[in-house]
């Protein structure tokens, strides 16, 4: 695949390696923001091949592992509607509630479909005029303007049986929030790509200045980790700190600005809590008072109580890079994908889950 | 993909029940009384005939030589019923018949049960029929004997079929996990991920355009030619079906309790299946296979049963990916393209596409 | 967040009843329906990154050889400093 296949290339690693090994003289911590950065990092080794001064800790990127239980709950009890259509991304279809997840509700005959696109269940909404379509717009900046597209779509389409559950979460408060917490232990950040492919990266310039924390753009591929890993160490070495951006070839300063105008018609930013974090403010988005009756809290009257969270679980600190998972004595043991404890083991993309796939066992 | 010429469902000609009469299987047709003799009679005996089959007794009696019979049974509910390169009919041949020759055996018949939902199409009955015939011909297999039950409406998406299958195992050939051995090489007959991948195009919900098509083949005559060449050096056989080359490779480790090492770089894929797994985010050696086997041979036969493999035409992109290994005993190590390693585990449940 | 994958654009056209930007996107041969409204300037032969069946940025052709550039561009500015070492 053109754009893939050059960014994993075995020779070019190794030089990446070799520039970061001859750089690196002294114990660096850096946080990847990104589930799918987390990932990649762990799918091809990466992790292992860098020399052991640095150590990567893994961030909240993971909007599956921090949408609160109580927003869970509340997409359950609409599925299990006979009226509704839930549709959902793969992922969010085995996240757990009190004893159900989306999959459960499907066993049980709710109408449960998953989708590629928020695109494609305005297409479900418009082929089944009499059912009430939902869908589960969960995401980061990425996919929020994809999910406010459908909700364009189905108003420009007259459709009033399309609403979102909006759950969406953004990125840059949540850095903030790690690097302002007493206990940070972050060094430098590798910022997440596609994020930043939306949104431009100019918000970052005041918090690498506040908190003097080098954060570097990149991107997804192995070499992508490695230019920005190395781009970040190299800052550390020499005591700059800054923003730059290695994802050059998606990325731009300024960021989308067709993505960003639609975001801000159809979006309002809000508080939001964060699963395993607590409420962050102004980090999550919700609809405009324009498309309120796209809005499935207000379109459904159900009700939605979060049972409390385990006491095990340490998914706050191993979201916010104070411990891995594992350092969890559940880890592995109690707490696995068969039967998570917590949101990171939850998601295919949630740390402990990666690690736990990948055999990152100790 | 079967690299023959494509099954010629149509070449058995228009469905000899009169589909004006009846358009749909009815609960009738599976009730023992004349709507079912009418299918059997009509439909099932002539398509299939064979003398184990044609005298139509309650079951069928069939003469064989002293020795070991390998014995496998398998139920099919994909959904859809008919995909690019095959239908459940093909499958269930296919899928049966290889667990037969992975066991060192030669497939030699097939029974097949089917559970059809009322309202089946009548012509859909015909196609998938029509399919298992043209699958068991390719396979060298007899239908010996079946079972055809109807259920309500709602109860059966459209049609089960189980399909029971058995042959001899030639002696000399000893095929277990346990027999592998540090050292031994482990071969796969072509491309991986084929068959979940056109089985995901035409999914609902994530639908997309590729030429794409499953690649379920009988491998029975694939089987033999490895024998042939590598005789008692041919340890295990194993078709990674359900839960792809991870979950195969996996269960042969842990029964062995040897480790398994393999090489990112060698494992074949089709540029296409390679580009879905990346727009759906699966993971390619965790999607399952229909005509596809693994093979772990000793080191001294690796060479020959790898050229006899790719003389053959279910074979041609055979490769060697990995081997035996006196570390991380009962798992599977995979090293990257870039060069580091990672483990790759059993799935715990099912791959779903993620956005992350 | 964020499996985005970079793919060709094939086909464009205008959605029949939204007329928002549509196109036809193909990821080494296989082809997905992708909404292209936020690369409005977006070309057939393009490059863009497709997330969830949406298209978030358009790949930079020149901007993506700057990762095999980036060390020997770094040797070489090295090696500058190293002749002309500058002053504390």
């Amino acid at each position: 695949m053109k754009y893939v296949d050059e960014y994993r290339d075995e020779a070019e690693a190794q030089r990446y390696l070799e520039a970061i090994r001859s750089t690196v003289t002294r114990p660096w911590t850096i946080m990847e923001i990104c589930g799918g950065q987390t990932h990649t990092f762990i799918k091809f080794g990466i992790d292992e091949l860098l020399p052991d001064e640095i150590e990567l800790v893994h961030g909240p990127g993971c909007p599956v592992c921090v949408t609160p239980l109580e927003m869970i709950e509340r997409a359950l009890a609409i599925a299990r509607r006979p009226d509704v259509i839930f549709t959902s991304f793969g992922d969010m279809m085995r996240v757990p509630g009190s004893d159900a997840d989306l999959l459960t509700i499907k066993a049980q005959g709710g109408d449960v479909r998953m989708v590629y696109s928020p695109l494609d269940a305005v297409r479900v909404a418009q082929a089944n005029p009499d059912r009430e379509v939902v869908f589960f717009a969960v995401g980061f900046e990425t996919t929020a303007p994809a999910n406010a597209m459908a909700v364009k779509q189905a108003q420009m389409l007259g459709l009033d049986n399309f609403s979102i559950l909006s759950s969406h979460v953004l990125v840059p408060p949540a850095m903030e929030a790690i690097l302002g917490a007493g206990d940070n232990r972050v060094q430098g950040f590798l910022a997440a790509g596609h994020v930043c492919a939306v949104m431009g990266y100019w918000e970052y310039g005041p918090i690498a200045e506040k908190y003097h924390t080098p954060i570097v753009v990149t991107g997804f591929e192995p070499l992508d980790l490695l230019q920005g890993t190395y781009m970040t160490v190299k800052a550390l070495e020499e005591g700059r700190y800054g923003v730059e951006n290695q994802y050059t070839r998606a990325v731009t300063l300024e960021g989308n600005a067709p993505a960003q105008q639609l975001l801000s018609e159809v979006f309002t930013t809000v508080d939001r809590p964060w699963r395993g974090i607590g409420t962050i403010p102004m980090s999550g988005y919700n609809l405009r008072p324009q498309f309120e009756s796209f809005d499935a809290v207000q379109k459904f009257d159900v009700e939605a109580i979060a049972p409390p969270e385990n006491e095990i679980c340490i998914a706050g600190e191993i979201m916010r890079g104070l411990k891995k998972p594992n350092d969890c004595a559940a880890f592995g043991e109690e707490c696995t994908p068969e039967h998570p404890l917590g949101a990171p083991m939850v998601s295919t993309e949630g740390a402990c889950a990666a690690y736990f796939q990948y055999g990152r066992v100790g | 993909m079967s690299d023959d010429t494509p099954l010629d469902v149509d070449g058995l000609g228009a469905c000899p029940i009169p589909i004006s009469d009846y358009p749909n299987v009815l609960l009738a047709h599976g009730g023992g009384g004349s709507l079912s003799q009418m299918l059997i009679e009509g439909m099932f005996a002539p398509t299939f005939a064979n003398d184990w089959l044609n005298p139509l007794h309650d079951g069928a009696v069939i003469e064989i030589d002293a020795g070991r019979m390998a014995v496998s049974t398998d139920s099919f509910v994909i959904s859809p019923m008919f995909f690019p390169g095959g239908d459940i009919g093909s499958l269930a041949v296919h899928g049966t018949v290889n667990d037969v020759a992975m066991c060192g055996a030669r497939p030699m018949a097939i029974t097949v049960g089917m559970v059809i939902e009322e309202g089946l199409p009548m012509e859909d009955l015909w196609r998938i029929v029509s399919s298992i015939k043209a699958a068991a011909d390719e396979a060298g297999v007899a239908v010996a004997t079946g079972d055809t039950k109807v259920v309500d409406r709602g109860k059966g998406d459209g049609i089960f079929i189980n399909t029971t299958g058995f042959g001899m195992v030639p002696d000399g050939i000893d095929i277990r996990p346990e027999r592998i051995a540090v050292g031994d090489q482990v071969i796969v007959s072509g491309t991986i991920a084929d068959h979940g991948i056109a089985i995901m195009s035409v999914r609902e919900g994530l639908e997309f355009e590729t030429a794409l098509e499953s690649d379920s083949a009988s491998l029975g005559g694939l089987v033999e030619a490895i024998l042939a060449a590598g005789g008692h050096d041919v340890h295990v056989l194993r078709d990674p079906t359900r839960g792809g080359l991870a979950s195969a490779t996996n269960e042969i480790a842990k029964a062995a309790g040897l480790g398994i090492r393999l090489r990112e770089t060698a494992i074949p894929m089709q540029d296409q299946v390679l580009a879905a797994c990346e727009i759906l985010g699966f993971d390619p050696l965790y999607v399952a296979n229909e005509g596809k086997l693994i093979g772990i041979v000793t080191s001294e036969v690796a060479d020959e049963v790898l050229a006899t493999m790719r003389s053959h035409p279910h074979g041609a992109d055979a490769t060697i990916i990995g081997e035996v290994v006196d570390d991380h005993h009962g798992r599977v190590l995979l090293t990257s393209r870039i060069g580091g390693n990672r483990v790759v585990d059993m799935l715990s449940g099912e791959q779903l596409p993620r956005i992350c | 967040m964020c499996l985005g994958v970079p793919g060709q654009v094939t086909k464009i056209w205008e959605h029949d009843q939204t007329g928002l930007l549509m196109g036809k996107v193909s990821f080494s041969g296989i082809g997905k329906d992708v909404c292209l409204s936020c690369v409005p300037d977006v070309e057939i032969g393009d490059y863009v990154v497709v997330h969830v069946g949406f298209a978030i940025s358009k790949v930079d052709e020149d901007e993506a050889k700057q990762v095999f550039e980036y060390l020997a561009a770094m040797d070489e500015l090295a090696e500058l400093e190293i002749a002309q070492p500058e002053a504390p």
